[in-house]
């Protein structure tokens, strides 16, 4: 009696206090049809650091997993719904909606959330999906622009993100745009705040390892924008890189900055080859 | 009289030692990040060591140490070593180095510091996101670092 007891407490201490935490083997395929790549080979520029790439889907219970396998059970469809009200709704003094310049949303995005952030010659920048979604609003509809990480921002990137699902993620990181890649990049490797942490701390050294009671993934934007179901709301790529600046107890950069401008496109890099697969679903 | 004590906060809040303590910015490390004499000269109380260890907005540890003798906390981490033996593997004087600043003994870990206060790019208001102004408050202070040495030469194997 006494030493199956003292038997029964030696296997509670032994038994380990984290998670078995490798990122799992499973496929993703969305609404039986759309087959997601998950796992690549890394692109070029991260031969030195990384084998392969994995979307941060992989790193997630199988029930939030299992939330972003069919439309009817992603919370973010309500959204993209509403987005695609916003689409068609005339705004601004130009009188027009979206759809008076891009006629069907599924024929005239596909293909468009792969390659952003991308260069655009005119502004001469490095253009977010946000920051061209903003341009069309002022000057286009002469409407007001949306927050950078608000609802409607959030909404309408995933309806556009929508139509490339399943395509593969590819930014173009030379050429115009390898400045602000080289800036994203020296970014990512920089130990910011009292913690002194960098992305790569987490999301290259760390991935598969808990961290407390989280998964540490690869930190992949391919996902975005993702519904959370801790805030229950959809997420955008700024919004995201601000909380976790802040969790190094640093000053964080704003939403739109060129620093965070700069960084989305050198996250997004490091996530080309896998499929565009937002708006995904996270914890 | 209400300035001078709002000064006094203030440079407590800068990081400023108490009578008798070592401030942040008097730490001697010797040449392996050990820190020979107590912070404070008061016993560490291993018991509140072990509560700061597992507490999520003091020490925190356990985010990424696995320990043992907390099984009653959840959720412990993988990025660091798991600590069951800490106290056989360093001495109180290396400890001390550890959580006062692991760079010392490991260069370029992640482990933050503990007992730092200045020198950080970016350098934020805890976790406001705000802009903080060095130096910042330590994240440990002199007797929660004693204690949480005192804890730590508890675990053996
Ligand atoms: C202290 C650790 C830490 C640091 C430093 C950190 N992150 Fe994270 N990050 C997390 C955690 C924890 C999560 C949630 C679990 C996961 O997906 O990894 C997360 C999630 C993410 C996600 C969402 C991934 C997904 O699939 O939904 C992105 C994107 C991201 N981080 C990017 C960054 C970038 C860029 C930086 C640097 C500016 C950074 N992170 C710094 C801990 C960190
Ligand atoms: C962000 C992660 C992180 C946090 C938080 C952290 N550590 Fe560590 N710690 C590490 C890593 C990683 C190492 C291994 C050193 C290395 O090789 O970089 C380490 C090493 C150690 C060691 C020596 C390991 C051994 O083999 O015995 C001790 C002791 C230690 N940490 C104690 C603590 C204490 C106490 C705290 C909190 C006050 C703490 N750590 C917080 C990451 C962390």
């Amino acid at each position: 009696m006494k030493f199956k007891a003292m038997t029964a407490i030696a296997a509670l201490v032994a038994a380990p206090l984290s998670a078995v935490a490798d990122p799992d083997d499973d496929t993703l395929v969305v609404n039986e049809e759309i087959e997601m790549v998950t796992k690549a080979a890394a692109p070029d520029h991260l031969s030195d650091t990384l084998d392969e790439v994995m979307s941060g889907w992989h790193f997630r219970s199988d029930e939030t997993q299992s939330l972003q396998m069919d439309d009817f059970d992603n919370p973010a469809m309500v959204f993209v719904d509403q987005a695609l009200e916003k689409w068609e709704e005339v705004e601004g003094a130009a009188g027009k909606s979206c759809a008076s310049c891009h006629d069907d949303v599924e024929e005239s995005m596909k293909g468009v959330r792969a390659v952003y952030p991308k260069w655009n010659d005119e502004k001469e920048a490095v253009y977010t999906m946000a920051m061209q979604i903003n341009d069309c609003r002022e000057t286009g509809m002469q409407a007001e622009k949306w927050k950078y990480t608000g609802g409607n921002m959030a909404a309408m990137e995933a309806l556009i993100s929508v139509q490339s699902r399943g395509m593969p993620v590819n930014v173009a990181i030379d050429g115009p745009a390898e400045a602000a890649w080289e800036m994203g990049k020296e970014l990512y490797y920089t130990r910011t705040g009292q913690l002194e942490l960098s992305c790569a701390n987490c999301h290259e050294d760390n991935y598969g390892n808990m961290i407390r009671a989280d998964h540490l993934s690869q930190g992949q934007i391919n996902g975005f924008p993702t519904y959370r179901l801790k805030n229950a709301k959809i997420n955008t790529v700024h919004a995201r890189f601000k909380g976790c600046v802040r969790d190094t107890r640093a000053e964080t950069y704003s939403p739109g900055s060129d620093e965070f401008v700069a960084l989305e496109l050198y996250v997004a890099s490091r996530g080309n080859g896998l499929s565009v697969e937002g708006p995904s679903v996270r914890n | 009289m209400k300035l001078t004590s709002l000064t006094l906060a203030a440079s407590l809040i800068g990081g400023a030692a108490l009578a008798g303590e070592v401030a942040p910015k008097e730490v001697a490390y010797n040449e392996d990040g050990a820190i020979e004499a107590s912070l404070t000269g008061v016993a560490g109380d291993a018991a509140n060591g072990a509560l700061i260890v597992g507490n999520k907005s003091k020490g925190n540890c356990v985010a990424c140490h696995e320990i043992t003798a907390l099984a009653d906390v959840p959720f412990h981490g993988e990025v660091g070593p798991m600590l069951d033996g800490a106290g056989e593997r360093w001495s109180e004087a290396e400890l001390r180095g550890l959580i006062a600043n692991a760079k010392m003994t490991f260069e370029g870990t992640v482990m933050p510091a503990f007992y730092k206060v200045d020198g950080f790019i970016r350098p934020g208001d805890a976790y406001t996101g705000k802009a903080g102004q060095e130096p910042l408050p330590p994240i440990l202070t002199a007797q929660e670092i004693e204690d949480v040495v005192a804890f730590l030469a508890t675990l053996k194997e």
